[in-house]
């Protein structure tokens, strides 16, 4: 058992800060005391940008990189006009842009602070994960606060490290590719991050190498009114092969929590790039990340994307089908429990020949949860040979869920090929009964039809993901049923 | 020894009575048959023992080895013993009928007690020897685009995994071919001569012919009216539910 002695126990939930929030999230509902050695304060203003450059002692070049992004998130409109009105309850004023224990980036288990330790034990992080754990690298509030698995990647020339790191150590790399597949003004919450990014990984995997263990992160928010805003570029050069997979929980609190993440990946001729998410956010968290490939000549992009947990995520990875027969895949699950919105989907832009895009979409509903997809295919006319594939699926839980698709496909030319289809069910009174019949509890039911719902999305996963993604299923099904 | 008590049992479904004064014991061992005219309330019966939310019990009481089960949820009825083969059976899309009766199977077990896997897929395998059902067939989703008889198979094959004490089945030969009956009624009587206690519910004296049973009970208007040997499923064949009308009528 860890020691719990130094666990502050969380507030009880501020009804006004989340007003329909009502599901116990005992899995990451706690927090730690840390000292913080900096800390930017709240608000937003040129002096916290200063500030967080100062502390990460960038070149000038990131400095004015940051502070023009500044002026343009300060810019752009919120985009209440076709998202959610929720989107007016960010104070942006309160929310702290960056803190960190200041301590290097650690390379070995027996380094990482006692307090950050229990932290993932709290977590419970299973055996499969811990095993994973010597070789991950963790992002413990801004900084990452863990690694060694690059040492290994590293033989192979692979450059494995956080994005502060690399912008030191490796800023030719960093600075051709930074900012050109999600420019700052992509969208509100990308300016907001090219602003005030810390942390998230840069990853250089040399031509023709193929690295054989998943590169993994494990990120987590921990201090109150704290937004995180990780950056990561991941850039697989001419045949190079790798998987990346990422996984998120945070602790519950009173107030909300900002969750603004970049994710950039460039796959040259030939490369695979998957990239895997499992996250499971608090449900005070705005998660609004922005997240696109480049696929050049014969490159695959896959994004397997799972969402659970959040007040608001708002996530569309996407693939730029940049050479011909690039090929652009999203698969991507979300599951949204009361006073939760998964607004997600995917973007697939052609712009070549021979290109091929999948998107399987599965939705799940429950209590008053919400669930909107929206998917953005895009063909342009002079193209020939492109092929789309779009299945969307939402599954309602109870009677007062609301699900909402939005597919945009424009298709142009008649040299393509588009398929989509669509599909809502309810799990119904009578099945849950039928299982019922059989010795299940209603919980159980329930998680079981989910489970079955996106059971050949989830086999797709990693064992460790499909298994971990199953228990929080379980997790969030439990609260569901009266 | 057990027994399934239905005492003066009435039940709603709304404002509208459907059962009204139920009563039935069955023992270990036994056969009965419910035979009625349609809306005479016998899937009403069935649905309402087996504790769906839908059917409000709103007088009697039904004992499972003497202890009422009415304050019971459904699936604590079911671990308790009770098994409900049903008509129309739900679509489970993306679980197979080896992880469903897996999980029904792990339900069963005290907390912490983990499934011995191999273990259960050999009783598996031989449930479904003894069903002559495709190895295949459990990798399929539970009843998902299944034919009706594969549909009616299935549960046989679920009650013969979890072993009730008590099993009612409700209009099992509807939808069933005259191939399907057979292979049916195969595994309901292979499962037959121990502790299992069978309440089958229907409408045709056809399912009869091929399982046989001790007790003939004919329902109408929410009650028992009339009970008997097999004969009597032969003589309600040939004379008709109207017999039993003016039967009724003369009373």
């Amino acid at each position: 058992m860890p020691d719990l002695a130094t666990t502050t126990l969380p507030e009880a939930p501020d009804a006004a800060a989340n007003p329909v929030a009502g599901i116990d999230q005992t899995k990451g509902d706690f927090q730690y005391n840390v000292d913080y050695e900096f800390d930017a304060g709240t608000g937003l203003t040129e002096n916290t940008i200063r500030y967080i450059s100062s502390v990460k002692k960038e070149a000038l070049w990131i400095l004015e990189f940051r502070l023009k992004a500044l002026q343009t998130f300060l810019s752009k409109p919120m985009p209440t006009h076709w998202a959610t009105k929720d989107l007016d309850n960010i104070h942006f004023d309160k929310i702290r842009y960056y803190l960190s224990q200041g301590q290097k980036p650690k390379r070995t288990w027996d380094e990482v602070p006692d307090d950050i330790k229990r932290t993932f034990e709290r977590l419970g992080i299973p055996e499969q994960e811990r095993k994973f754990l010597a070789g991950v690298e963790a992002q413990f509030d801004s900084e990452a606060a863990y690694s060694n698995v690059k040492d290994i990647v590293a033989k192979q020339g692979v450059i494995f490290a956080n994005s502060t790191e690399a912008l030191r150590e490796h800023p030719e790399i960093f600075r051709k590719f930074f900012g050109k597949v999600i420019p700052t003004g992509d969208n509100k919450f990308s300016a907001l991050n090219s602003a005030v990014f810390s942390g998230g990984s840069f990853i250089y995997v040399p031509k023709g190498v193929k690295v054989a263990q998943p590169l993994q992160a494990y990120f987590r928010i921990n201090a109150e009114n704290f937004g995180q805003f990780e950056r990561t570029l991941i850039i697989a050069d001419e045949g190079a092969e790798l998987t990346y997979m990422e996984g998120c929980t945070a602790p519950k609190f009173s107030t909300s929590t900002l969750h603004s993440a970049v994710v950039e990946l460039v796959a040259l001729k030939g490369a695979k790039i998957q990239y895997i998410t499992v996250q499971n956010w608090a449900n005070n968290v705005f998660n609004l990340v922005t997240k696109r490939g480049v696929a050049h000549e014969e490159a695959t992009i896959k994004w397997i994307d799972c969402n659970i947990g959040s007040r608001l995520t708002m996530k569309y990875p996407g693939v730029v089908l940049k050479g011909r027969k690039a090929r652009g895949e999203v698969i991507s699950i979300a599951l949204a429990n009361d006073g939760q919105h998964q607004d997600t989907g995917a973007k697939m832009i052609h712009a070549a020949d021979e290109t091929t895009s999948n998107i399987v979409a599965k939705s799940i509903s429950v209590g008053q949860g919400r669930s909107t997809y929206r998917g953005v295919v895009h063909i342009p006319k002079h193209l020939k040979g492109c092929k789309n594939n779009t299945e969307c699926d939402a599954l309602l839980i109870n009677t007062n869920s609301r699900t909402d698709t939005y597919p945009a496909i424009t298709v142009r030319g008649d040299a393509n090929s588009v398929q989509h289809e669509a599909s809502v069910s309810k799990v119904s009174e009578e099945q849950i009964f039928y299982m019922q019949q059989r010795g299940l509890t209603e919980a159980q039911a329930m998680s079981l039809s989910v489970n079955g719902f996106i059971n050949d999305l989830a086999s797709q996963f990693p064992m460790e993901y499909s298994v971990e993604l199953k228990r929080l299923i379980d997790l969030e099904m439990e609260g569901s049923v009266g | 020894m057990s027994q399934l008590e239905i005492k003066d049992l009435h039940v709603s479904i709304g404002e509208k009575a459907i059962v009204k004064g139920f009563s039935l014991t069955i023992n270990s061992g036994e056969v009965h048959a419910i035979m009625g005219p349609n809306g005479t309330g016998k899937s009403t019966l069935s649905k309402a023992i087996s504790g769906h939310p839908d059917y409000t019990i709103t007088g009697g009481d039904v004992l499972l080895d003497g202890r009422s089960i009415l304050a019971m949820q459904p699936d604590e009825r079911a671990r308790a013993g009770l098994f409900l083969a049903f008509q129309y059976p739900s679509e489970i899309p993306g679980v197979t009928i080896a992880n469903f009766l897996r999980a029904a199977v792990q339900a069963r077990m005290a907390e912490g007690e983990e499934l011995d896997a191999t273990g259960y897929y050999k009783r598996l395998y031989s449930k479904m020897d003894l069903l002559k059902i495709d190895r295949k067939f459990t990798s399929r989703a539970v009843n998902d685009g299944f034919s009706g008889g594969e549909k009616k198979r299935c549960e046989i094959l679920q009650m013969a995994m979890l072993e009730p004490k008590f099993a009612l089945m409700d209009e099992t030969d509807s939808g069933l071919d005259i191939d399907a009956l057979r292979i049916v009624s195969e595994g309901v009587n292979a499962m037959r001569g121990g502790t299992l206690g069978i309440l089958m519910i229907t409408h045709y004296q056809r399912l009869l012919d091929y399982i046989v049973p001790d007790h003939v009970h004919v329902m109408w208007d929410g009650r028992i009216v009339k009970s008997g040997d097999k004969s009597l499923a032969l003589e309600l064949e040939a004379k008709g539910y109207d017999w039993v009308k003016k039967e009724l009528a003369k009373a």
